[in-house]
């Protein structure tokens, strides 16, 4: 958590105002006191450390409540009837974190689960900063949403015990009630009856010790989650489904470049032929998103695309038009040649590397790449956008709210705080709605008709506005001695930096003096192997950010890291004749640096050791070398996201190649993945489920490439995720744990493109270093 | 003007008869269940029946449902207890979702016309819908388990068939 909590420090240290008003602390919730009160019959359990300053120097907690001025952030209530309404602050997105989070309150409230409800919030500056991702949100709220439940039950408990007059001490907590040998009353019962009055202090709360796991009554039981229901009879409620009185259609009409263009001429006299077609109109964005960008305006959607199409627009293009992706990557190839502090920072400065690989017996040299990836997300980004006497709402899917916010008052020229994000179910997140640039052009449409906009990007249109993972080099360099140990490794990788282009207030300095970095672009490459002496470069890739804007997609930096760390360790493996798995359980040690610190990375290397055999003993590694002819077996180990929040997994995959057109199939992925407690055992699977297939898409199916000025695959056909039809067979299992949760959303998209790579080395002797990892490439090497 | 029967009711709707019918269900109907994913019919998210076969709206033009039956997933069932429904709540098939509804009415058809499925026919039923969350796993499970429970009431119910049998329409189209 250090890490995150740094960057969201540096943030706040640049100013509120620039990242969102994040004034209450890292996360709304951090910091401050509690109070439990009770407003309009209800008792709200609220973080707010001005409220308690407050009723400490004489006023209640419900008058703190209720006066808003002191801004306490309710994050759960209780109603007369007993309904226990909990606040969710992060997006839905198919991770069911509802669900995981309201379980965090009711396991210590000792709720009734049948009683909860969820509420999703608007953007508030007082929730703090709003994002999701990361796979953050179940570790950082696993504490203060855990004492927020405690401080309600005993306060429940206190009131309780007064109304059944018996001591608190007599007392205890069970399914929302407060029971005392054979009294009992229920929340709802104290709630109506005598309502309640209690603050903690942020060190009362924090002294509050949470129960035993062998006490846990919701973490890690069976249930499903609160969102399926209305996901399958079509009733939840996408951004795409809203719609507001007297609004129009918009759709947008992108410029050949992301950057730098502008329209020479507008001609819409076809579009004119279209039923429904309004008028189309050019955008003036003073937040800079949208560079030379249109809108077609209509009665209907359909005749906003139509229209669209029919338009005939002559522009004059940006420079990067003529940047390819090669060039991308042509750069990349220079900077992990001779990587310096001109073009990125030192992520891991261990030891003297320099020497260690001059003096090495043998040094193993490799070098990896990635191209771009789209995130491909089934609903395209939308929004739908109203004024209302000066307040602006925003209605749309969004991962990171408190950095559209700000973007969005620069756009339309407002303070931040006239500008509301109103939060649906989104269609697929995976990062790509951290960024909110897709609310802008909607919001600037809005304003130049002075009427509602609901603004729908086409898939096509999707695609070329995406912020793709960007495309990647990496060289790795390692010595071994005489005794085939590893004494030094230095990995230098080059690509565009996320946080570079959209949050520049979240760039770390890890290595004093080693300059800043994005971590999220290097992540994976501070793994827990003992190589001796390391050295870790992250380049910052210019030419990438000149012609899109790098993104986040699900798991960004370790998706690429991992995929190169994870092929050279075998690399090294093979160099010295050993078994890549025995010689991985080797290089895993608990000790110094990779000792772990309890409570968020407690067991360290020893956790990752033990995943990695247990999914040996479960796929029968053993017998790996009596496998069929062309048929391979390979592994692959993550920590997930951070060094700081580690999700311990082990994937062996089984590959079968077809010499004949050299594709792969790839009959079977076992996975062990020790992730602490599991919030929602159920939703925990589904997410490595879907995370290790989005891994095997990445793999074999995805990637494309930069080609004048945008995506060369724009939708289905040219590009292939992956369909039911290439699903293998799927092994997986968690390791039974009760320590801290960490985070499942990301880890297992990562292990398996190396897992893959290194079962074809095995299968064929060919080494596939560039991924997408593509049947032509391998029948060519054959 | 564009008239069909939409989940058992008639509707008009003036519209140029090149809409495609997904946008009339979406934007003019308020029937929003049915999505759009990628607009040129590969994805599934927008898949309904069409005179009771699963039939991709983004590019068809309502012209051609004219007079037609369209049931989507607001109206395949009353209580949202098709097999599938219960299977995909059973086996907690949504991920985020969004092409869920696709994926059901797709399923649907395909149990209408193959009540007891192979794995392997599953499969190849399955594989024109994207589910960019990768839930695969669990739709295939869930389409088999839907077949049992279909298979299990048809035979409690001596071949009436799951839904109401008032409901004329939907036992035509031979629901499981």
């Amino acid at each position: 958590m250090a890490r995150f909590e740094d960057q969201l420090a540096a943030v706040e240290a640049k100013g509120s105002d620039a990242q969102g008003n994040a004034k209450d602390g890292a996360l709304g919730m951090t910091r401050r006191g509690f109070l439990v009160g009770t407003m309009a019959g209800s008792a709200m359990m609220a973080f707010g450390l001005s409220g308690v300053a407050s009723a400490a120097s004489g006023g209640s907690a419900s008058e703190s409540l209720a006066a808003g001025r002191f801004e306490p952030t309710i994050w759960y209530a209780i109603a007369p009837d007993g309904t226990v309404t909990v606040h969710i602050t992060k997006a839905e997105m198919g991770q069911h974190v509802a669900t995981s989070l309201a379980r965090l309150v009711a396991e210590e409230l000792e709720a009734d689960w049948s009683t909860i409800e969820v509420v999703y919030v608007d953007s508030d500056p007082k929730w703090g900063y709003m994002v999701t991702g990361g796979s953050w949100s179940v570790n950082h709220s696993y504490l203060p949403l855990s004492r927020a439940g405690a401080a309600g039950r005993i306060a429940l408990i206190e009131a309780g015990a007064k109304l059944l007059g018996v001591e608190p001490g007599d007392c205890r907590a069970r399914k929302g009630q407060v029971i005392s040998k054979d009294k009992s009353i229920s929340y709802g019962e104290i709630v109506s009856q005598a309502g309640l009055e209690r603050t903690f202090t942020e060190e009362e709360l924090k002294e509050i010790s949470l129960k035993p796991a062998s006490e846990r009554r919701v973490l890690g039981t069976k249930g499903g989650a609160l969102d399926v229901p209305a996901k399958v009879n079509g009733e939840a409620i996408y951004g795409i489904d809203v719609t507001v009185d007297k609004m129009v259609y918009a759709r947008p009409v992108l410029p050949p470049t992301r950057f730098g263009s502008k329209p020479t001429s507008v001609d819409d006299s076809d579009a004119k032929q279209v039923e429904g077609y309004r008028q189309t109109i050019e955008l003036d964005d003073p937040s800079g998103v949208c560079q030379g960008w249109l809108a077609v305006i209509a009665d209907s959607y359909s005749a906003a695309m139509r229209a669209t199409d029919a338009l005939k627009v002559e522009w004059q293009r940006g420079d990067s038009y003529d940047i390819s992706e090669a060039d991308i990557q042509e750069q990349g190839h220079a900077l992990v040649a001779s990587p310096s502090r001109d073009n990125g920072s030192l992520f891991v400065d261990i030891g003297d590397v320099t020497s260690g690989l001059e003096d090495a017996n043998q040094v193993i040299e490799s070098t990896y790449t990635t191209s771009s990836v789209l995130h491909f997300q089934l609903e395209p980004v939308n929004a739908t956008v109203i004024e209302e006497d000066g307040h602006w709402h925003v209605h749309c899917g969004n991962q990171q709210q408190s950095l559209a916010v700000p973007m969005l008052a620069k756009a339309l020229n407002v303070d931040a705080s006239k500008i509301t994000l109103h939060q649906y179910y989104l269609g697929g997140g995976f990062g790509r709605r951290l960024y909110g640039d897709y609310t802008i052009p909607a919001a600037l449409t809005a304003k130049t008709l002075g009427r509602p906009v609901k603004m729908v990007f086409t898939r096509p249109d999707d695609t070329r506005l995406d912020c793709v993972r960007s495309p990647s080099v990496q060289r790795l360099r390692s010595g071994l001695d005489g005794n085939g140990k590893v004494v030094a490794s230095e990995h230098a990788a080059a690509a565009g930096w996320p946080s570079a282009a959209m949050a520049p207030a979240f760039l770390i300095e890890p290595v004093e003096n080693g300059g800043k970095l994005d971590s999220f672009a290097i992540s994976g490459a501070d793994h827990w192997y003992d190589v001796g002496a390391q050295r870790v470069w992250a380049q910052q890739n210019h030419k990438a950010h000149e012609v899109f804007v790098p993104g986040y997609l699900r798991s960004v930096g370790p998706g690429w890291t991992t995929w190169a760390v994870e092929q050279h360790i075998d690399e090294l493996a093979l160099a010295v004749g050993q078994d890549p798995a025995y010689f991985r359980l080797e290089l895993l040690k608990a000790e110094g640096r990779n000792a772990g610190q309890a409570p968020q990375s407690v067991g360290g290397a020893d956790r990752l050791k033990a995943v990695l055999k247990r999914a040996m003993a479960k796929a029968d590694w053993d017998s790996r070398d009596s496998l069929p002819d062309d048929v391979g077996m390979g592994v692959a180990l993550t920590f997930g996201q951070e060094r700081d929040m580690p999700t311990w997994v082990a994937c062996i995959a089984r590959v079968k190649v077809d010499r004949g057109d050299g594709s792969v199939k790839v009959e079977r992925l076992t996975t062990v993945a020790d992730a602490g407690t599991l919030a929602h055992p159920d939703g925990a699977m589904a997410q490595l489920e879907g995370s290790l297939l989005w891994g095997l898409s990445m793999a074999l199916y995805e990637g494309t490439e930069y080609e004048k000025g945008q995506p060369k695959a724009l939708n289905l056909g040219p590009y292939t995720p992956l369909r039911m039809n290439h699903v293998p067979e799927l092994d997986l299992e968690f390791v039974e744990s009760d320590a801290m949760p960490v985070g499942l959303g990301e880890p297992g998209t990562t292990v398996v493109a190396p897992a893959i790579a290194n079962a074809i080395q095995h299968a064929v002797g060919v080494r596939l270093r560039d991924m997408p990892m593509r049947a032509e490439v391998l029948k060519a090497a054959l | 003007m564009a008239s069909f029967t939409l989940n058992g009711k008639p509707v008009s709707v003036e519209v140029s008869a090149q809409t495609p019918l997904l946008w009339v269900l979406r934007d003019h109907l308020g029937m929003t269940g049915t999505k759009f994913g990628c607009g040129i019919a590969q994805c599934g998210a927008c898949t309904v029946h069409l005179n009771g076969s699963a039939t991709r709206t983004c590019v068809l033009p309502v012209s051609a449902a004219e007079g037609g039956d369209v049931v989507t997933i607001e109206g395949l069932s009353d209580n949202d207890d098709h097999p599938l429904q219960q299977a995909w709540r059973e086996y907690q098939v949504p991920q985020c979702g969004y092409c869920q509804s696709g994926q059901i009415m797709q399923a649907a058809d395909f149990l209408s016309r193959t009540p007891d499925p192979s794995d392997e026919q599953i499969t190849q039923a399955m594989a024109g819908n994207l589910c960019r969350c990768m839930a695969y796993v669990r739709i295939h499970r869930a389409v088999k388990r839907a077949a049992e429970i279909g298979q299990a009431s048809q035979a409690s119910t001596a071949g009436v068939g799951v839904f109401d049998p008032t409901r004329e329409q939907e036992v035509n189209h031979g629901q499981v």
